[in-house]
C-alpha cells in the first residue's frame, strides 16, 4: 500500500505516465476521467495515510486503559464516600437507642431512607461496569478496523473476544440496570411474578 | 414473622451487603452472614443452617441465577425461601428466576418497606 507523501507521488507518477503515453489519442471526456481518477487516488492514498498515523496502538495502551482507571477510581472513591455515610447512620442509630417517642422515630426513618439512597453505589458501579465493558469492545473494533493500515512497525492486533461458550443461563442474562425508561419498576415484576400464579 | 430465622446474604458490592445488612437488623434479624458469590454462599449454604437466602444476581463466577438452581437441585436445600434482589428488571431475567424456582424478585433500587413485605410473605409459605 502507498504510504503518505511517497504513496502520494507514485500514484501521481502513474497517472502522469498514463495520461502522457495517451496524451496524443485521448478525447476530453477520457482526459476528464483520468484526471478524476488520479484526484480520486490522491484522496485514498491522504486517508490510508491519515488512518496509518492514527496509532491505534495508542489507543489500545493507552488511552482506553486510562479511561477504564478512571471509572474504577469513580467506584472506589463512591464506595469509599458510601462506607463513611453509612459509617455515621450506624452511630446515628447508636443514638437512636437513646431517644425516645417521636425523635427515635424521625432518626430510625430519616436513617432508613439513607440506607435505601446509599444503593445507589451498586447501581453506579455496574453501570460503569457496563461502559468499561462497551469501552474495551469499541477499542477491539477500533483495532480490527484499521489493522489493515497500520504502520509497518504497529504491534500485532489481537483478535476480538467473542461470546463465551460455555456461559451459564445466569451469566447470559446478566446485563446490568437498565436505563429508566426502559426498566421495569417492583409493581411491574410483582405483577409479572403473579400471573405465574 | 421468624426474627430468628438465619439469613444468608449475597453480594459482591460490600456496601450492599452492609446495607441489607442494617437493613435487616431493623427488621430485627440479627442473624445474619455474607458470601460475596454464589459459590461462597452454596458452600455456606451446604454448611449451614439457614432459614432464607437474599441473593444479587450479577456476581463472577457463580451468578444468583445459577446459585438457586444449585439451591433447588440440592435434597436438604431444595425448599429454601430464596429471593433474588437485583437491577436486572427485564421480563426474561424475571421469567428465567420463577422458572428456577425463586421465592421472590426485588428490583434495586428497592426500599425497606418492599424488603420487610418480601421477607414476610417468603417466610409465611416456608
Amino acid at each position: 500500500m502507498p504510504d503518505g507523501a511517497a504513496g502520494d507521488d507514485r500514484i501521481e507518477a502513474a497517472v502522469r505516465a498514463v495520461l502522457g503515453s495517451l496524451s496524443g489519442a485521448m478525447t476530453a471526456t477520457e482526459a476528464a476521467l483520468l484526471a478524476e481518477l488520479e484526484a480520486l487516488g490522491r484522496e485514498v492514498a491522504r486517508a490510508k495515510s491519515e488512518i496509518a498515523a492514527l496509532r491505534v496502538e495508542d489507543i489500545n495502551d493507552s488511552h482506553i486503559p486510562a479511561a477504564t482507571d478512571e471509572l474504577d477510581a469513580v467506584v472506589e472513591h463512591t464506595a469509599e464516600a458510601t462506607n463513611q455515610i453509612l459509617d455515621c447512620c450506624e452511630k446515628l442509630e447508636a443514638l437512636q437507642a437513646q431517644l425516645s417517642g417521636e425523635a427515635a422515630e424521625v432518626v430510625g426513618t430519616a436513617v432508613t431512607r439513607i440506607y435505601e439512597a446509599c444503593s445507589f453505589q451498586d447501581i453506579t458501579g455496574q453501570r460503569i461496569g457496563k461502559v468499561v465493558a462497551a469501552l474495551k469492545a469499541i477499542e477491539a473494533r477500533v483495532a480490527v478496523a484499521t489493522a489493515g493500515f497500520a504502520r509497518p512497525d504497529a504491534p500485532p492486533v489481537p483478535a476480538p473476544e467473542g461470546e463465551a461458550a460455555s456461559q451459564t443461563e445466569g451469566q447470559r442474562l446478566a446485563n446490568g440496570p437498565q436505563l429508566p425508561p426502559a426498566a421495569a419498576s417492583q409493581a411491574d415484576i410483582d405483577r409479572l411474578l403473579a400471573s405465574f400464579d | 414473622m421468624d426474627k430468628s430465622t438465619n439469613v444468608l446474604i449475597v453480594d459482591d458490592y460490600k456496601t450492599m451487603l452492609r446495607i441489607i445488612r442494617n437493613l435487616l437488623k431493623q427488621l430485627e434479624f440479627d442473624n445474619v452472614e455474607e458470601a460475596t458469590d454464589g459459590q461462597e454462599a452454596l458452600a455456606k449454604l451446604r454448611a449451614g443452617n439457614f432459614g432464607l437466602v437474599i441473593s444479587d444476581w450479577n456476581m463472577q463466577p457463580m451468578t444468583g441465577l445459577d446459585l438457586l438452581k444449585e439451591v433447588r437441585a440440592d435434597a436438604r436445600l431444595k425448599h429454601m425461601p430464596f429471593i433474588m434482589i437485583t437491577a436486572e428488571s427485564k421480563t426474561e431475567n424475571v421469567v428465567a428466576a420463577k422458572q428456577a424456582g425463586v421465592s421472590n424478585y426485588i428490583v434495586k433500587p428497592f426500599n425497606a418497606e418492599t424488603l420487610r413485605e418480601k421477607i414476610e410473605k417468603v417466610l409465611a409459605h416456608a
